[in-house]
């Protein structure tokens, strides 16, 4: 295809992804280094006779205008916003680092900050949803595998559901049912024998409603493509396998795995990403007292009667940033390939 | 397939037996719960006396005479007005699904028939693209959408949504297209067609299984969002998901968690249907993706 077709062809999806996706991006991290000018204060006397003078502090509107026009970007503040008590906390990091004489007075400091409670609470939920979620959908996927075939085609399209329902929906569906006077709430309170037991008043526990939630939520992804995988098994491995008299679990091990090892990176991947910026279940649990994410600060940043853009603006750049880790092994070895292949 | 060898021994397949049925109703009971427990009141869904009055509806009886109610679904539906929120819900999704997928469409064809460096180059930014959080780029949009009174309707938030769509879509019918044999544009071109005469008349006709698949994404998309849906839509425009989340919070304070019930469960029925009649082409898009990496 020629260069010209190329262009009008590419043209309005490049168009699209440039304005609303490209330049956003630039946008936010300008916002995250300026910070939207103070208004201008002036002091005017009023002085009525037999009262007597008094100062008042007003907005001057007319200088406050001039100098967002002269400079529309706002005041430069450069990594500031970044460094404050919201975000990275630099100082507060400093002081807790030289006052306390242990690392667990440290850490305890750490987790009064925002920003690292949040890390906290994300990272844990990405790195035990994940494998979780690939060896949940495995054993899944072996599992109905053995079925009779009219029943798969039932358990695949109710393993669906939890899938492809709205996050947010199928947060307050289970949040409905682990409330003290939900089903499996109540069913809780049976188990433990006390009246007063609630998912919802520990913070321990209300992670792991929230790990359970991202288990339920993302199992059915990982069991539809290992199920896909395993239609592929090379029978003749597997019969080499048996004749060497290799054990039921030595075949799974030794023959299963291997083959299905390029579809585990590929889940992986994805779930390290999408669990990564775990948003909806804080909101439909919550559970905002007891697990926040940095997605959820962006949204609360961004919600309610002051818009805090800049505050925004510098966590996005953060999770950015985030996500671009963990997505870093996929491009170079994505670069690699194609620099091999040129 | 049941060759002998194969056949499990008794143990392993009671075994295998009972994690399916353990997983089926992990996977299927909230569902049948919420929804038979949308037509009880308050007291039988959220039971403090007994559990099994959400089951037979006491409350429901003692209060309306029989154990079904529709008082959540009237609330929810008539009082709360929920049905502008799902008509902007389909205009939404329509929309969304219709352009993302043209101008998917025209963008894959090209990705998959130039053999340039730089359609690499677009397909490692889509990537990336696809990776960034939607939520990151919400206060990016908000400054100027305040500024030109684009803030809060329809039109921008479809935009929006298909521009974040757009590097998803790109990928699925990018490798979509490369299945497609190049000769029968190729052909077509011999024969004095233009490429887009070609990609008319020759590639249209035979791309529809791929672009039903990759349609079927842009609308879970665009149905589930709720962060960017939540931000860039005016109270009076909103659609199901954020208007569900508002639910929550007012109702709670209220005593109306039924209205919210009802919703959510008037908000599951489309996507119930969509897995009943696309089953095979979502399970097939899931991994289309994933063989091509």
């Amino acid at each position: 295809m020629r260069h010209r077709t190329f262009f009008w062809f590419f043209l309005p999806t490049g168009l699209a992804m440039l304005l609303f996706i490209a330049l956003p991006l630039v946008s936010v991290v300008t916002q995250a280094i300026f910070a939207p000018h103070p208004a201008v204060l002036i002091e005017v006397e009023n002085c009525t006779p037999l009262v007597g003078c008094t100062t008042e502090t007003t907005i001057d509107q007319q200088a406050t205008a001039d100098l967002r026009t002269k400079q529309p970007l706002g005041r430069f503040v450069g990594l500031s916003i970044f460094l404050d008590r919201g975000h990275l906390a630099a100082s507060e990091i400093s002081a807790a680092w030289s006052e306390s004489p242990n690392w667990g007075t440290f850490l305890n400091r750490l987790n009064n900050l925002p920003f690292y409670r949040a890390m906290a609470f994300t990272l844990t939920f990405t790195f035990i949803v994940t494998p979780l979620v690939i060896i949940m959908g495995l054993l899944i996927a072996l599992a109905v595998n053995t079925l009779h075939a009219r029943l798969k085609g039932l358990v695949i399209f109710f393993s669906l559901l939890p899938f492809v329902i709205t996050p947010l929906i199928g947060a307050l569906v289970l949040f409905w049912m682990i409330d003290s006077r939900g089903i499996i709430g109540s069913a809780l309170i049976a188990i433990a024998g006390d009246p007063e037991f609630s998912l919802k008043a520990s913070t321990g526990l209300m992670w792991v409603s929230l790990i359970v939630y991202g288990i339920w939520h993302a199992a059915p992804f990982a069991f539809v493509i290992f199920y896909a995988g395993l239609q592929t098994l090379p029978m003749d491995q597997i019969e080499a396998a048996q004749i060497d008299g290799a054990t039921r679990f030595q075949q799974v091990r030794f023959v299963v795995i291997p083959h299905l090892m390029p579809l585990v990176t590929f889940v992986a991947l994805i779930q390290l990403m999408d669990n990564f910026r775990v948003f909806e279940p804080i909101v439909g649990f919550n559970a905002s007292a007891h697990a926040q994410s940095l997605s959820w600060f962006i949204f609360n940043d961004l919600g309610g009667e002051t818009r805090q853009l800049s505050a925004a603006s510098a966590t996005s750049v953060l999770t950015i940033i985030g996500v671009a880790i963990l997505l870093s092994p996929v491009l170079v070895r994505t670069w690699r390939d194609f620099k091999g292949k040129t | 397939m049941a060759s002998t060898a194969q056949r499990m021994p008794r143990g392993l397949r009671i075994a295998s037996t009972l994690f399916v049925i353990f997983w089926f109703i992990l996977a299927a009971f909230p569902f049948f719960w919420t929804l038979w427990g949308s037509f009880k009141v308050e007291l039988d869904f959220f039971s403090i006396a007994d559990w099994t009055n959400g089951l037979t509806g006491e409350r429901t009886k003692a209060v309306y005479g029989s154990a079904f109610t529709g008082t959540g679904y009237n609330g929810a539906w008539v009082q709360e007005e929920f049905w502008r929120n799902v008509i902007n819900t389909g205009i939404v999704c329509f929309f969304v699904v219709c352009t993302s997928l043209t101008v998917g469409t025209l963008g894959g064809y090209a990705l998959s028939r130039s053999s340039y460096n730089y359609t690499f180059w677009l397909l490692m930014t889509a990537l990336i693209f696809r990776a960034i959080p939607p939520i990151t780029l919400v206060s990016g949009y908000l400054l100027p959408f305040f500024e030109w009174n684009l803030w809060g309707i329809l039109p921008t938030t479809i935009i929006v949504l298909v521009a974040i769509n757009q590097p998803f879509t790109l990928w699925m019918l990018h490798s979509f297209f490369k299945n497609i044999p190049q000769e029968l544009d190729e052909s077509a071109k011999v024969d004095g067609c233009t490429q887009f005469q070609a990609f008319r008349r020759v590639i249209i006709p035979v791309m529809w299984p791929g672009v039903i698949t990759t349609g079927l994404f842009s609308f879970l998309l665009a149905y589930n969002d709720f962060a960017v849906t939540a931000m860039l839509l005016s109270e009076s425009n909103r659609t199901m998901i954020p208007a569900i989340n508002a639910f929550m919070g007012t109702t709670q304070t209220e005593g109306n968690v039924m209205f919210a019930v009802a919703a959510v469960v008037s908000a599951t029925v489309p996507l119930f249907i969509l897995v009943m009649f696309f089953q095979r082409q979502i399970v097939g898009g899931l991994t289309a993706g994933a063989v091509k990496g």
